[in-house]
């Protein structure tokens, strides 16, 4: 038996999914606002770094449902309910989850990292690393063993991968005939993958980036449950578990900022240029001062503060899930708060080149009133800029959390994070053999979705700017 | 072969884009000569190809863009084939260009001697003090003084920008020289003494020069011979004194059928419908056929060639191939196919003064200091006093930055004035809030110049002509729409422009939305702020056409605020000139246009281009 | 001049007072004296005379914006916002909560901050400009696409691998360097090297990707046009030309954090154990020291705004439009 959680994050990020399907559900009909997201679309890189977002953000949502475990029913008391709060990912890895050793054990190692003092096989006392409790446990004869079993789970593995894309990918293909992809040829006499074969462009780097994806899938789903593919950590949890984990807490950070900052930066900045006069005053004052104080100080003292907030009022947050996510929160609407200026600023020239043009002119020859100007006249043709700085803004507060998470003024340090990740990982580069996995695997895991939110970026921007024709 | 002429001669250029995977060719076979001491204007609308020409044979063509075939041979030199190292030495040196809008053309950092200075170490080797000496002499040339060379571009006025523009091409003693709209973006007195130096120029150095003008008076000035372009061709290619005598062109007809002068006063504009071609579209036959008055069954199946109608005189049509048919003779062409006479005022409509301008005067102040005190005012109007009668045209002229705009403004209440009385139907407008306001509002609407950025590109047609209305007028959705509707027919726009985006149609037919946009709250009162400055002149007739049909059916009264004098003469029963804040003359328009008593009128009816040289 | 210069201060009075106002608040009001005596002291030592105790020996006993114990003028002036807030506009950063005196500790911790973050500075603009017009230089091949293709693939890196990744390979694998530490004096070189080199590679990607964008923008301009209509050499326009006026922008971003250099960069300072006064704030974050980092809060945006009015001056010297009035 399970209840349902819904942490304070987990209703942010139903408000926001909820709300972009809105927007695009009114979007869907007006040309002028889907034209650029089809450009984005076609394009191969568009595409396929689109793609991997939507794995990520896939994985992200999978481990926003949350749930507690009822705990064996004692007669005559209420129902009780575990403190740990789990997620549907948490469900999914199970396996990896409770498949905990001793301590540090590298990438695919059916031994411990540590020697350890143990029973010899003559019965005296020797110091030895021990095997694994669950890496490579099911191999009777490790040295003999060893290759053929992995080789053999992970062909297997890569092989569904493929057969799933033979399968899906003729599918989708059918699916958006005419849309995405242009006509294909009359499928009757070809085999569904001729059209990838003779096109290049779209349809191929989707085609190659889905492949991938199924491929890596496959082959994670054959040996995850046998070996600790990406190694252990230092309390011996599976790396590859707290990297999938990571995902959701960077996902948060880069998207709930922006939902804190955009009605900051969308209200003052337009208001700053349009109205003018005090007002703008008044608001550039705000935000010089703002800007002026260095950002990480500002972060760290606010997040100082709210940790003693916390702490002083523990009662509240019963579970050690909630605290970590109220703070969570409370770093997303610290860099939300200080993090506004930048665009606002550019909305602010934006609102003041706008407000002169004669579309604006008209409507007050109208005596349209202000707030309509700005709703209707304003707002929309600032959307791209606002569109724009959130998509490259995204990937630079994914990275920002791992650097204040170092610097200790990040997320909980009890949640899992790739800040966290790092920083526990980067004093045992010291010892010897290195532990380098922990490191690589977070660095990895971040990289690639930078990488892909950068390079989205560049798609959406290069859509929806005007300006930027011919940049890159 | 023959021998090497002197100058440009350019042939069979053709250029391509690729863009998004299509093909464009801007321009398609264009050939024509510039002699040693000619000049020769490229004459054509917007979107025909002549700027790609220009960037063509100076090889500075966008990136993208090629050069795909043909030949220019500078005195008998292969411009096409010259290594980039070669061409760096032709460019600027033997053959030079000078652009369209000095606001943007200088470097804004630099000095003009340093800017000239570059061209002379380029192309003559000169440097040091020598350099400076031979850029004072040329700044001199150009009718600048010669303490200008230490000047940057931002303390120069627009005309004195491209004189040190000139100065600089000037540097390596070009053959020829290509102006691309020299004067377009400069006032009409300040394009007098440009074109007057640039022919001065041409003729004391001997050099050809390439004029590339969409003005057909310009032209006429200017050239000694004329090459019309139409949709990346040249259609007609004549001496000027052919040309203007008898075009042999259909185009180049309409071109001048649709010129509105003040001997046309009354006269239904001819017009040119439809649209050029686009640079991608597949075309069987002549480019033209779709919107040709003469047009017959062989123009849709076979592309003209380029034919000697009279001596020296080509045209690219069907009609001037001498040994062709010629199925209905040239009447088709000469008589405007629209012979309506146009009743200018509805005598029907009631008179009375609908706009009374007292004494009105917008200052602005200028702060200084430390405590941005107000230490002076900057006069943009300074006591104007007008007045417009219903049905009535009044013409406010004047150049950039006289105050016409601002006067606009202030009548509309977009802007506080210092001082001065407005009147709108007789009721004054200052202290009016609230409702009474808003039924002033409706009582006088404004039409912008720009059609581009007048409408919101994120509404559709329907949401900008609502807005007015259910800001304005009591009406229901349903009454709204069917207003809408009405107006779509007045302005001669199809129906199904409601529910689309301003970015989907032409120049004009935005400049037709807009006005849409200001009928749709029944004013009395309309001002027209340069309404056709923007457009090409087949598209001008149009609009024009459209706003004298308004004027008579609704008895409306019109500010119009222009720069044009040719369109004053053509469309306005009265003209108030304007220069520094004030109205220096006032007067009926035939009378002023013909007997100007002030010295600034005078100058600016001398200064129009199209009198001859 | 003059006349800016003068309103350009007076307009720095507010901003400061602005961010004092907020440090306070945040300090003080959301977190009182109270809990921050409570952190120090730890759970174990909370009693109500411990906690007075702390505070009258750290000077946190007063009211704070309006002393009803107080006559006259001490009724506003003898409050912690004037001890600890109003008190820095003179410079006066008091003692930290261990006791040591701030302003002394800036003094002595500013230099090898200055060491690092300057050179850092000056090779990392060089670097990226220069590559920057590199590959603005061949636009359109595929030297510019494999470039650019480079600095995403370099700014989608965390910063923090570049750091780990040095010091694993200049200081462990190579013994190149040490991995970190500080020595004053000319031997200083050897532990400032792995520090500015991390720094400068950590964000060429993102800075010249920025860089050519901004060269690109200029670029497609008329008066580059005029320039190479006037026959001059790709190198020249590029250089003279585009160089000159992307200066303009270049300058908006450059000049301003130059006095913050002062400060030092927080990381990396405190991963390479430079003794400055990044790792100096970092040390107090952790500590939770806020006498230091109110200091410091203080310190960085004072100067902020003179960086901003270095930039305005800067301006006149490549904008001949720009005249201070």
């Amino acid at each position: 038996m399970i209840k349902p959680v819904l942490l304070w994050s987990d209703a942010l990020i139903l408000l926001l999914l909820w709300s972009v399907v809105g927007l695009v559900w009114l979007a869907r009909n007006n040309e002028a606002l889907r034209g650029p997201w089809r450009q984005v679309m076609r394009n191969p890189v568009g595409a396929g770094t689109a793609l991997i977002l939507a794995v990520y953000v896939g994985i992200g949502l999978l481990d926003s449902l949350h749930y507690v475990e009822r705990l064996p029913d004692q007669p005559g008391r209420e129902a009780q309910y575990s403190g740990e709060v789990r997620s549907a990912l948490d469900w999914v890895l199970t396996p990896l989850r409770e498949n905990v050793e001793k301590t540090y054990s590298a990438p695919f190692a059916i031994q411990l990292y540590a020697k350890e003092t143990m029973k010899g096989p003559e019965g005296g006392e020797i110091r030895d690393f021990p095997r694994l409790k669950h890496g490579g446990a099911h191999l009777a004869d490790a040295d003999k063993d060893f290759w053929p079993d992995v080789l053999l789970r992970g062909g297997l593995g890569m092989l569904g991968g493929l057969v799933l894309w033979l399968v899906v990918f003729p599918l989708w293909q059918r699916g958006s005939e005419g849309d995405l992809v242009a006509p294909v040829v009359s499928a009757k006499n070809k085999s569904p993958l001729t059209p990838l074969l003779e096109r290049g462009g779209l349809a191929s780097a989707f085609a190659w980036t889905l492949l991938a994806i199924l491929l890596l899938a496959g082959l994670l789903v054959a040996l995850a449950p046998y070996y600790h593919v990406l190694g252990t950590d230092k309390v011996g949890q599976d790396v590859l578990y707290l990297s999938l984990k990571s995902i959701r807490t960077g996902l948060l950070i880069g998207s709930l900022t922006t939902l804190v900052m955009l009605p900051f930066a969308l209200s003052l900045g337009i208001a700053a240029g349009y109205f003018g006069g005090r007002i703008d005053d008044v608001i550039q004052y705000l935000y010089t001062t703002l800007n002026s104080i260095p950002g990480v100080l500002l972060i760290a003292a606010a997040v100082l503060v709210v940790q003693v907030q916390i702490e002083a009022h523990a009662e509240l947050f019963n579970t050690a899930a909630a605290r970590s996510d109220v703070r969570l929160l409370a770093l997303c609407g610290i860099l939300g708060v200080t993090g506004w200026t930048g665009l606002a600023r550019l909305l602010r020239a934006e609102a003041l080149k706008l407000r002169e043009l004669e579309f604006v002119q008209a409507a007050r020859a109208f005596g349209v009133g202000h707030g309509r100007i700005l709703l209707r006249h304003l707002l929309p043709n600032v959307m791209h800029l606002v569109l724009i700085t959130v998509v490259l803004d995204f990937s630079g507060l994914v990275l920002a959390e791992a650097v204040l998470s170092y610097v200790g003024v990040g997320v909980d340090p009890g949640m899992i994070s790739f800040g966290n990740m790092i920083n526990g990982a980067r004093l045992e580069l010291a010892r010897e053999p290195v532990v380098w996995w922990q490191l690589a695997a977070a660095f990895l895991f971040m990289f690639v979705l930078v990488l892909a939110a950068n390079l989205f970026a560049d798609q959406v921007r290069e859509a929806l700017d005007p300006k930027s024709s011919g940049r890159k | 072969m023959k021998a090497p002429m002197k100058g440009l001669l350019v042939e069979n250029l053709s250029v391509e884009i690729a863009s998004g995977g299509r093909l464009l060719k801007p321009v398609e076979g264009v050939s024509f000569a510039i002699g040693a001491d000619e000049c020769v204007a490229l004459l054509g609308e917007s979107g025909c190809g002549k700027s790609m020409t220009a960037l063509a044979l100076m090889r500075l063509l966008p990136e993208g863009a090629r050069v795909a075939s043909g030949s220019a041979r500078l005195d008998g030199e292969e411009l096409f084939a010259l290594p980039e190292a070669a061409m760096g030495e032709i460019r600027g040196g033997r053959l030079a260009m000078i652009f369209q809008e000095p606001q943007t053309s200088l470097n804004p950092v630099m000095t003009v001697a340093e800017q000239i200075a570059e061209a002379l170490a380029a192309h003559r080797k000169l440097n040091g003090a020598a350099a400076q000496a031979e850029a004072g002499r040329l700044l001199e040339a150009v009718g600048l003084e010669r303490d200008r060379l230490g000047a940057y571009p931002f303390q120069l006025s627009g005309g004195q920008r491209q004189r040190a523009l000139i100065a600089m091409m000037l540097a390596g003693e070009p053959e020829v020289l290509i102006a691309d709209e020299p004067t377009t973006a400069l006032d009409v007195t300040v394009q007098a003494q440009i074109l007057n130096l640039l022919r001065d120029l041409q003729r004391q150095r001997g050099m050809g020069l390439l004029l590339i003008t969409h003005d057909l008076d310009v032209a006429k000035d200017m050239a000694d011979r004329v090459a019309v372009m139409y949709a990346g061709q040249i259609v007609e290619w004549a001496s000027r004194d052919s040309l203007y005598a008898a075009p042999r062109h259909p185009y180049t007809e309409k071109l001048f059928a649709v010129l509105p002068r003040l001997e046309r006063r009354g006269e239904r504009l001819d017009s040119l419908p439809g649209r050029v071609p686009p640079p991608d579209a597949v075309i069987v036959g002549c480019r033209f056929a779709e919107r040709c008055p003469a047009v017959f069954a062989r123009c849709h199946e076979e592309a003209p060639g380029f034919h000697e109608a009279a001596p020296g005189h080509f045209a690219r049509c069907h009609l001037a191939d001498p040994v062709g048919r010629m199925p209905q003779g040239r009447s088709a062409v000469d008589l405007p196919p629209d012979g309506r006479r146009i009743a200018f005022r509805a005598s029907a409509l009631p008179t009375g003064a609908v706009l009374e301008v007292r004494d009105l005067a917008v200052h602005f102040p200028i702060r200084r200091g430390l405590f941005r005190r107000t230490v002076d005012q900057f006069k943009a109007v300074d006591g104007v006093s007008l007045s417009i009668q219903a049905g009535e045209t009044l013409a406010l002229v004047g150049e950039s930055g006289c105050g016409k705009s601002t006067l606009a403004r202030a009548v509309l209440r977009l802007l506080e004035p210092t001082r001065g009385e407005v009147r709108v139907a007789g009721e004054a407008i200052a202290g009016l809030s609230g409702e009474a306001l808003r039924k002033k509002r409706a009582e006088m609407q404004i039409v912008f110049q720009d059609p581009f950025s007048s409408l919101n590109p994120r509404m559709h047609v329907g949401e900008i002509l609502e807005e007015g209305m259910a800001a304005l007028l009591p009406l229901s959705a349903s009454q709204r729409r069917a207003r809408i509707a009405q107006l779509l027919d007045q302005v001669g726009l199809a129906h199904d422009a409601i529910g689309r985006y301003p970015h989907e149609f032409s120049g004009g037919q935005r400049q037709r939305i807009a006005i849409a946009r200001a009928l749709a709250v029944q004013p009395k009162l309309l001002i027209l702020d340069e309404p056709t400055s923007a457009l090409d002149v087949s598209v001008q007739a149009q609009i024009l056409n459209l706003l004298a049909d308004l004027q008579a059916e609704h008895g409306l009264a019109y500010l119009f605020i222009t720069h044009n004098l040719p369109v004053v003469g053509y469309l306005a029963q009265r003209v108030a000139v304007m220069r520094a804040g004030r109205i220096v003359e006032e007067g009926a328009a035939e009378a002023l246009l013909t007997a100007p008593k002030h010295e600034y009128t005078r100058l600016l009816l001398d200064s129009a281009p199209g009198r001859g040289r | 001049m003059l006349n800016y210069l003068i309103r350009r201060v007076l307009y720095a009075i507010p901003i400061l007072l602005g961010v004092n106002l907020l440090t306070f608040a945040l300090f003080f009001m959301v977190n009182t004296p109270d809990d921050m005596a409570r952190i120090h002291l730890g759970a174990k030592h909370v009693t109500a005379d411990a906690i007075s105790r702390w505070k009258s020996e750290h000077g946190y006993d007063k009211p704070l914006f309006f002393n009803d114990a107080a006559t006259g003028v001490a009724k506003a002036a003898d409050t912690l916002f004037v001890e600890k807030s109003l008190k820095l506009f003179a410079l006066d950063f008091g003692a930290a909560d261990d006791g040591r005196d701030i302003a002394r500790e800036i003094k002595t911790r500013m230099w090898p901050s200055l060491a690092i973050a300057l050179p850092t500075f000056l090779i990392g603009l060089l670097a990226y400009i220069s590559f920057a017009l590199l590959l603005v230089f061949f636009r359109g091949t595929r030297l510019d696409t494999a470039g650019v293709v480079l600095c995403v693939a370099l700014m989608s890196i965390s910063g923090l691998f570049y750091v780990i990744g040095g010091q694993y390979l200049m200081g462990k694998l190579w013994h190149w360097f040490p991995i970190s530490g500080y020595q004053p004096g000319l031997d200083a070189w050897k532990f400032l090297l792995m520090p500015v080199l991390v720094s400068v590679v950590a964000s060429i990607g993102d800075s010249s990707r920025f860089y050519r964008a901004l060269f690109y923008e200029e670029i497609a301009k008329d008066y580059v046009r005029t320039a190479r209509a006037k026959g001059l050499s790709e190198l020249r326009v590029l250089f003279r030309h585009v160089l000159g006026n992307a200066m303009i922008p270049i300058l908006t971003g450059v000049v301003v954090v130059l006095p913050r250099l002062f400060m030092g960069s927080l990381i990396i300072e405190s991963f390479f154990g430079i003794p400055g006064l990044g790792s100096y704030t970092i040390d107090a974050i952790q500590a939770q020291d806020f006498a230091i980092v109110r200091s410091m809060v203080f310190l960085g945006s004072l100067l902020y705004i003179f960086g901003l009015v270095l930039t305005d001056i800067s301006y006149t010297l490549v904008d001949p439009r720009v005249r201070l009035e």
